[in-house]
């Protein structure tokens, strides 16, 4: 009885300790959302997303410049890194035990594993010197060298995850292999395959570093991809580091709007999940 | 063009229907070997299935049985380091000759698998219609035709005939089975290899893919590898038993289960072993 008893404490004391771990995971989320909710829900109005930045001395503005950069510079990024990313994917699955497969592999995980700064100075090394000057083209090109391998690694895992015998039943239909590849098994993959994207692009917005010495920033409304254009990481980090309260208030609000986006993405993300198991699941 | 004669002709096997030296034989083998790399899974096979039978590959787990079946339609050399000897004939023509597209001998010899494996993706009736994508063009209405004629084929019709575009999912296992089959048929191959169809299915479903087997070989060439001694009996004409790699006998079901001429046949048959 005494020692029933013992182990139920134990019991209920290891639950209620995973209990506080999960919490303690969760703190570090809602205290930023509620920060930042406090601090910048206040500046977020219809200005914050018609306009752009003021000139000096003047009050009002917004961050219309650095919302439309981001989401065209996040734009460029896909499309760059997102069809590498998924090609490199299915290769790696479909094709990859080979000795370049694993070659592929692992410059995809070297290449996930290197700094974000490093791949700015890597895109400014080779794009911006040459061609002589900033550019948001080159923004998007160092975000997709962080996108590509995200891609491709989570590409990988989830048309491993479709069964084989999906695979072979297609062959048996009389499809090429490459056919096959690219309609049946990355149909199935295909939710799986759209969340490692969402998840890779919200990972990629974020990114100020890479951003520094391509984009490098533009106080004006610019949709010249040739040319410096703003950012939502870049805008705040100038006026959060700028001398104005004003400038502090609209840095709160672009920093909430920036991880408002993230959360959406991670959001759509999950709901797509789901429908991927069910979807593998059925056709195992 | 000379072929080789397959050591088993039609007439040979006097299969329980009515099959004389005249009836052609659809599908023949001749020497088949399927390698392992260095191992050979089926050694030296020559099988003939003809026209309008129901051929059964009986023997132990590991016999080859279904490393044969995956020859007849070229798709044992999809594992790799794998390779085929000898000849595989369809309609008198080497499938493993130079030059011949896998794609289209598997166009010709439809395969249905152990597990059913309808594409998730897809609605039933485009499931049924996945094997037409492959082949030449076709109108609407002629697609439509199509899948309601595999569908009826393959007996699920009725069961599907209100949600067509309903998932392929949403089927039971047993209704699942009969969707592949109905996919293997739309696109009208002459030969039919069933490996183990109704392994995953419970009794029922098992008597209604049974019935169909007997209802496919009225137009076509049928081979099915089963475990089922029952089912060997039931729905073939021919009985082809292997062991290690080998085919032992064939011949007539009711002479294989009955009176075969090796005592190895006989021991498995009888429940002895495997």
């Amino acid at each position: 009885m005494a020692r029933s008893r013992g182990r139920q404490i134990f019991g209920a004391l290891m639950t209620g300790a995973t209990y506080g771990a999960a919490a303690l995971a969760i703190l570090p989320l809602a205290a930023i959302l509620t920060m930042l909710i406090v601090k910048g829900a206040g500046s977020l109005d219809w200005d914050f997303f018609t306009k752009t930045a003021v000139p000096l001395g003047e009050s009002g503005g917004g961050f219309k410049h650095a919302v439309m950069g981001t989401l065209i510079i996040v734009g460029i990024a896909c499309a760059i890194g997102v069809p590498i990313g998924i090609g490199a994917g299915i290769y790696l699955a479909e094709f990859g035990s080979r000795k370049l497969g694993r070659a592929v592999r692992f410059v995809a995980d070297t290449l996930n594993g290197v700094p974000s700064i490093v791949i700015g100075i890597f895109a400014w090394t080779w794009i911006v010197r040459p061609v002589g000057r900033f550019s948001a083209l080159a923004g998007g090109i160092a975000l997709a060298a962080i996108l590509a391998p995200i891609v491709a690694r989570t590409t990988e895992e989830m048309v491993r995850l479709v069964p084989n015998s999906l695979r072979e039943a297609a062959l048996a239909l009389g499809y090429p292999r490459w056919r096959t590849s690219l309609t049946v098994v990355v149909r199935t993959a295909g939710a799986g395959i759209i969340t490692g994207c969402l998840v890779a692009i919200a990972r990629v917005a974020g990114e100020t570093a890479p951003l520094l010495f391509t984009a490098l920033g533009n106080q004006f409304l610019s949709t010249d991809i040739r040319g410096p254009m703003a950012s939502l990481p870049r805008q705040i980090y100038d006026y959060a580091t700028g001398p104005y309260e004003e400038w502090h208030r609209q840095a709160w609000a672009g920093a909430l709007v920036l991880i408002l986006m993230v959360l959406t993405l991670g959001i759509v993300s999950r709901i797509v999940t789901r429908r991927t198991r069910r979807a593998v699941r059925g056709g195992a | 063009m000379s072929l080789p004669v397959p050591l088993t002709r039609a007439a040979d096997l006097r299969p329980d229907v009515d099959v004389t030296a005249d009836t052609p034989v659809r599908l023949a083998t001749f020497g088949v070997t399927a390698w392992y790399g260095a191992n050979a899974g089926v050694r030296d096979v020559t099988l003939s299935f003809p026209v309008g039978t129901v051929t059964a590959l009986i023997g132990p787990s590991g016999c080859g049985k279904s490393t044969f079946l995956r020859t007849l339609n070229r798709m044992h050399e999809l594992i790799p380091d794998t390779s085929v000897g000898g000849q595989v004939l369809l309609d008198g023509n080497d499938v493993y000759e130079k030059g011949v597209n896998p794609i289209n001998v598997r166009r010709s010899i439809g395969m249905v698998f152990q597990k059913p494996t309808p594409f998730p993706t897809l609605s039933i009736a485009d499931n049924v219609a996945a094997g037409l994508v492959v082949g030449p063009k076709m109108s609407k209405g002629q697609r439509q035709d199509i899948i309601e004629r595999a569908l009826r084929r393959a007996a699920l019709w009725d069961e599907v005939k209100d949600r067509l575009g309903a998932s392929a999912l949403a089927l039971s296992g047993g209704q699942q089975q009969r969707l592949c089959i109905a996919r293997t048929l739309a696109p009208e191959p002459e030969v039919i290899l069933l490996d183990e169809p109704t392994a995953s299915l419970d009794p029922a479903g098992t008597a209604r893919i049974e019935d169909l087997v007997h209802e496919l070989k009225k137009d076509m060439t049928v081979v099915i590898v089963t475990h089922n001694m029952q089912q060997a009996a039931r729905v073939s004409d021919v009985t082809a038993f292997f062991y290690l790699g080998e085919l032992i006998e064939a011949g007539p079901t009711s002479q294989m289960f009955t009176n075969p001429g090796n005592a190895r046949t006989e021991a498995y048959v009888t429940g002895r072993f495997g």
